[in-house]
């Protein structure tokens, strides 16, 4: 029983022109079974900060907690929000705390810095972040991401076009994954705004 | 722990969940009407599955602590408030010394009606229409996938709960013999119905 693929997940995030997109599958599953068809890996942190958590599902629930717990500190201390640098380095750290007792999960970050340049990581579950240009990928679906991301990916699109790129990278992915799937999750940010939608894949 | 049957789902201003009531160790049927569905107060259910002596333990922890926060701020909790506490401390004692229960929280509250929460023993979180735990689940999810519909009226609830208890009882080369069904409304919670098929002898006065 291998303990990241316990639950099942799929996360994708990519950087467009000013803009960038995270998306992930809703399925919820325990092992072979599917016990919920609408959960949340992604989550705000605030505005401009997105944070995806694939991986064991327990653990990500707890680790959202820590985290946000963390931010809504720095937001009373500092009197204003995080950069998402800074955000990955907290993650980072917090994960490397627990190094020789893991969290099992592999976050994927995304958000506008400044001067609205989208930011998107990755990293392992002790923490090793993955800096990226263009997208960053996780989850049981991961290694069909990758090829979907690397074939679909170009540089500087439009929210518009991000959408569809990503949405289809993420659905073509999950299909060849049994342990994700159940439609879709994403969320374009702009700096003026945030769109939220649901995509219907197959599903099973 | 799998052979322990829970199941539920969210009706029409109700919850409404079941579970098998043997005490078994190894394949000694220890007691055939063991209540697994703990009140945890006047609007909330607690159905735990797995291991017996942590289920007791960890169901009777949450109820006192949620008793106590009652008597200090004056209010009960909500359902989800409940549920998130539930798992916190599942989430807290999994890297020490884990609880092995799994958990269908069933509440009524007045703002937001009847909900269902998910809670497994490794304290991953989910609110659903209908959930169910063990090899019972096999079949219970299955039967609810065809026959559940939000909005369900009593009646109908009950009948789709006795039919994954036909459909385990049919099915489960293991399955329990009888079964406890309680409920959560508007106007509290409280046990619905027992569905027996074996019945504990009476003990003869020494």
């Amino acid at each position: 029983m291998q303990i990241f693929e316990y639950n099942g997940s799929a996360l994708v995030a990519m950087v467009g022109k000013n803009c960038f997109a995270i998306a992930s599958d809703q399925k919820l599953g325990v092992q072979l079974q599917t016990i919920a068809t609408d959960f949340q890996r992604i989550s705000k942190i605030h505005d401009r900060l997105f944070l995806g958590l694939s991986g064991l599902a327990t653990d990500a629930q707890t680790l959202y907690q820590r985290l946000v717990f963390r931010h809504k500190l720095y937001q009373l201390r500092e009197e204003r929000d995080m950069k998402p640098e800074t955000f990955a380095n907290l993650v980072s750290a917090i994960l490397y705390e627990k190094r020789f007792g893991p969290y099992f999960c592999q976050p994927v970050i995304a958000g506008l810095g400044d001067e609205d340049k989208p930011f998107i990581c990755t990293m392992d579950s002790i923490g090793a972040k993955e800096l990226a240009k263009d997208f960053v990928v996780a989850g049981t679906a991961s290694e069909s991401l990758y090829g979907a991301c690397e074939s679909m990916f170009k540089e500087n699109m439009e929210p518009e076009e991000l959408f569809e790129t990503v949405s289809q990278a993420l659905l073509a992915s999950v299909d060849g994954d049994c342990l994700s799937g159940w439609g879709g999750h994403v969320y374009v940010v702009t700096p003026t705004e945030v769109k939220e939608r649901i995509l219907k894949g197959r599903m099973d | 722990m799998k052979m322990e049957c829970v199941f539920g789902f969210v009706g029409n201003g109700f919850a409404v969940v079941a579970a098998d009531t043997s005490a078994v160790h190894s394949i000694l049927v220890h007691k055939s009407n063991e209540d697994k569905i703990m009140v945890l107060d006047s609007h909330k259910l607690i159905a735990a599955s797995g291991e017996s002596g942590d289920r007791v333990q960890f169901t009777e922890y949450i109820q006192k602590n949620v008793a106590l926060y009652q008597f200090r701020n004056g209010i009960p909790l909500t359902t989800a408030a409940a549920a998130n506490f539930t798992r916190g401390e599942l989430a807290t004692a999994l890297r020490k010394n884990p609880y092995f229960v799994n958990i269908l929280l069933a509440g009524y509250d007045k703002e937001t009606g009847p909900s269902l929460y998910y809670i497994d023993y490794i304290a991953t979180l989910h609110k659903v229409d209908k959930g169910a735990f063990g090899y019972g689940s096999y079949f219970s999810l299955s039967m609810m996938d065809r026959h559940y519909h939000s909005g369900m009226t009593v009646e109908e609830a009950i009948d789709l709960v006795d039919k994954c208890i036909m459909e385990i009882r049919s099915r489960l080369v293991v399955a329990p013999p009888n079964f406890v069904i309680k409920i959560v409304d508007k106007d509290g919670a409280r046990q619905y119905a027992w569905r027996e098929s074996v019945k504990d002898a009476a003990v003869a006065s020494a």
